[in-house]
């Protein structure tokens, strides 16, 4: 079956964000971006699952502007066949992907597809949902196992208070959850040879697709700061402290 | 405006998650409920007593015993009909199933708020809390979740709610549920805990988290968290894991051990009223945020402040 993975790229994880002074938004200039670490995961589960002969193609897709291109990129050197990419400047909400990402399910009728469970920058978590909704597809979200057998899929969910296993009819959707597994780095040979898989060039007026933000951002501000505490010297005076916050009898 | 508030439950108890959207939900408007499960006459009573609620709209039918998004968004979305909003607490089965029913609307959702600044109007935090963003939609009809931290409970006695049945849209027969398994603790949940006792990498093994961190979270009466690097590396269960991609929290007292303190475990737990950090490395992170800090050797002194309290 063929399976589309969707990546976005994202401001890189390990990087401290920082708010832009006139409050339009957190500065992206000149910081380094990376795979959303989610989408990472989706990738190689989606390579697992070719490995084990349940796959036979992935379709990587990013929406964004053109850098999102080293973004895909890193998808087919890991080991994903091909890549879509929808190009477009503005800002496209997880509506606006998910009606994307549906034409895109539309023209190539993947039986799977598999996404992060949410971007490290917005931390919306819609996305996957939407997309099956719009589908109407079954959804295994915040997926930690996936298990596919004919036209089945059993995922085991990451749910408050433990798992939850359910089971899907295909075609469905799967969002991962960190513990699904741990993404491969791509080889330097696979790095050269991902230059040469196809990528195809797209917009989202190819797809006829409204993509007209819904939510206006009126500011983005930093949260407030937390006052400096102190150091204690040793148990005696954490435990006198603690006493006298009230916190310990 | 009419608000549709999602009743988080397990079948017999209302959560507390639900009280806090109950809050955010009234800032909007007139609150409705709904409880959608299988033999739930007892969480619609419990529900109805919320404080402020006007009605509670109950759905029992064994298509939402186990609240599966593909079966319970046709219901939210009919419901829809005459609501002007869903309000549903950032738990995960409320988080699996209201982007779908945004979806089916088509409206944006507005995920995670910790204000209601007007009636399209919110706060969100992004970039795993590190920038605030306020947000205005545009969408008719409103699909949000609540950060449950950023809002007071509702009063679970003293509303009188009328219980009225909804009508079952059936099993759409795209999903399945097969089983469940929930980590029994006889210590308070995370979510609701007032003091939490955190772990991180430092502990080792599951065994020092068990003889170090549990008799000090006895001690104080709260419950047990732990850092990613703690959970990945199997020291503690899944569930435990505070933060950006785990839960967060807000409790009174939170005490951070052996955890360095990473932007996105500080996403989790950075709006705690009062935090404690003990950390052998005097520049951890940790120590940026901690109100108390302690440096020193946790196998040290964790076990002296257990016995000294």
């Amino acid at each position: 079956m063929k399976v589309l993975v969707p990546v976005k790229r994202v401001l890189d994880y390990n990087v401290k964000p920082r708010v832009k002074a006139d409050g339009t938004g957190v500065d992206l200039a000149n910081v380094k971006m990376s795979m959303n670490p989610f989408d990472e995961i989706a990738v190689e589960e989606a390579i697992r699952l070719k490995e084990k002969g349940v796959v036979t193609e992935i379709i990587a897709v990013s929406i964004g502007e053109q850098k999102a291109q080293e973004t895909l990129r890193t998808a087919l050197a890991m080991g994903a066949d091909r890549a879509i990419l929808v190009v477009t400047e503005d800002r496209v909400e997880p509506l606006g992907v998910a009606k994307l990402l549906k034409a895109i399910v539309d023209e190539e009728q993947p039986q799977l597809i598999i996404l992060g469970k949410q971007a490290i920058d917005d931390d919306n978590n819609q996305t996957g949902q939407m997309l099956a909704g719009l589908l109407g597809w079954g959804q295994g979200t915040f997926a930690s196992k996936v298990e596919v057998s004919g036209d089945t899929m059993t995922v085991t969910r990451e749910i408050d208070g433990g798992l939850e296993v359910d089971s899907y009819k295909l075609p469905a959707i799967v969002t991962t959850d960190l513990r699904l597994n741990e993404p491969r780095y791509a080889s330097l040979p696979n790095i050269m040879k991902a230059k040469s898989k196809p990528m195809a060039q797209k917009t989202a007026a190819d797809y006829g697709v409204d993509v007209a933000p819904r939510v206006k951002t009126l500011k983005v501000v930093e949260p407030g700061k937390r006052q400096a505490g102190v150091k204690v010297a040793d148990v005696d005076e954490l435990v006198t402290k603690l006493h006298a916050m009230g916190i310990a009898k | 405006m009419k608000t549709l508030v999602w009743v988080e439950h397990d079948g017999s108890t209302v959560k507390d998650a639900t009280l806090a959207a109950v809050t955010a939900a009234s800032k909007l408007g007139e609150v409705h409920l709904l409880v959608a499960g299988k033999g739930i006459d007892g969480v619609a009573q419990a529900a109805a007593k919320i404080a402020g609620v006007d009605k509670v709209h109950v759905a029992d039918d064994d298509a939402f015993a186990h609240a599966l998004a593909e079966n319970v968004a046709p219901l939210i979305v009919e419901l829809m009909g005459h609501h002007d909003a869903f309000v549903a607490p950032s738990t995960t089965s409320a988080k699996n199933i209201a982007p779908r029913v945004a979806a089916l609307l088509d409206v944006m959702q507005i995920s995670d708020i910790l204000s209601v600044e007007s009636e399209d109007t919110f706060t969100r935090p992004i970039y795993a809390g590190n920038a605030i963003a306020t947000v205005q939609t545009s969408d008719a009809k409103k699909v949000i979740t609540v950060r449950t931290t950023a809002f007071e409970k509702a009063a679970a006695e003293g509303g009188s709610g009328t219980i009225e049945a909804v009508s079952s849209t059936g099993d759409k027969g795209l999903s399945t549920f097969q089983s469940q398994e929930i980590a029994k603790s006889a210590r308070p949940e995370l979510a609701s805990a007032k003091i939490i006792v955190s772990g991180g990498r430092a502990l080792q093994n599951g065994e020092n988290f068990r003889s170090i961190i549990e008799p000090l979270a006895d001690k104080l009466g709260a419950g047990v968290g732990a850092s990613r690097a703690a959970v990945d590396a199997g020291y503690v269960p899944n569930d435990y894991q505070v933060g950006q991609t785990g839960k967060i929290v807000a409790p009174e007292v939170y005490v951070a051990v052996g955890i360095s303190g990473a932007i996105q475990h500080l996403a989790g737990m950075k709006d705690s009223k009062v935090i404690i950090a003990i950390n052998k490395d005097e520049d951890a992170p940790i120590f940026q945020v901690a109100d108390l800090g302690l440096v020193g050797d946790l196998f040290k002194v964790v076990p002296e402040l257990t016995e000294k309290l």
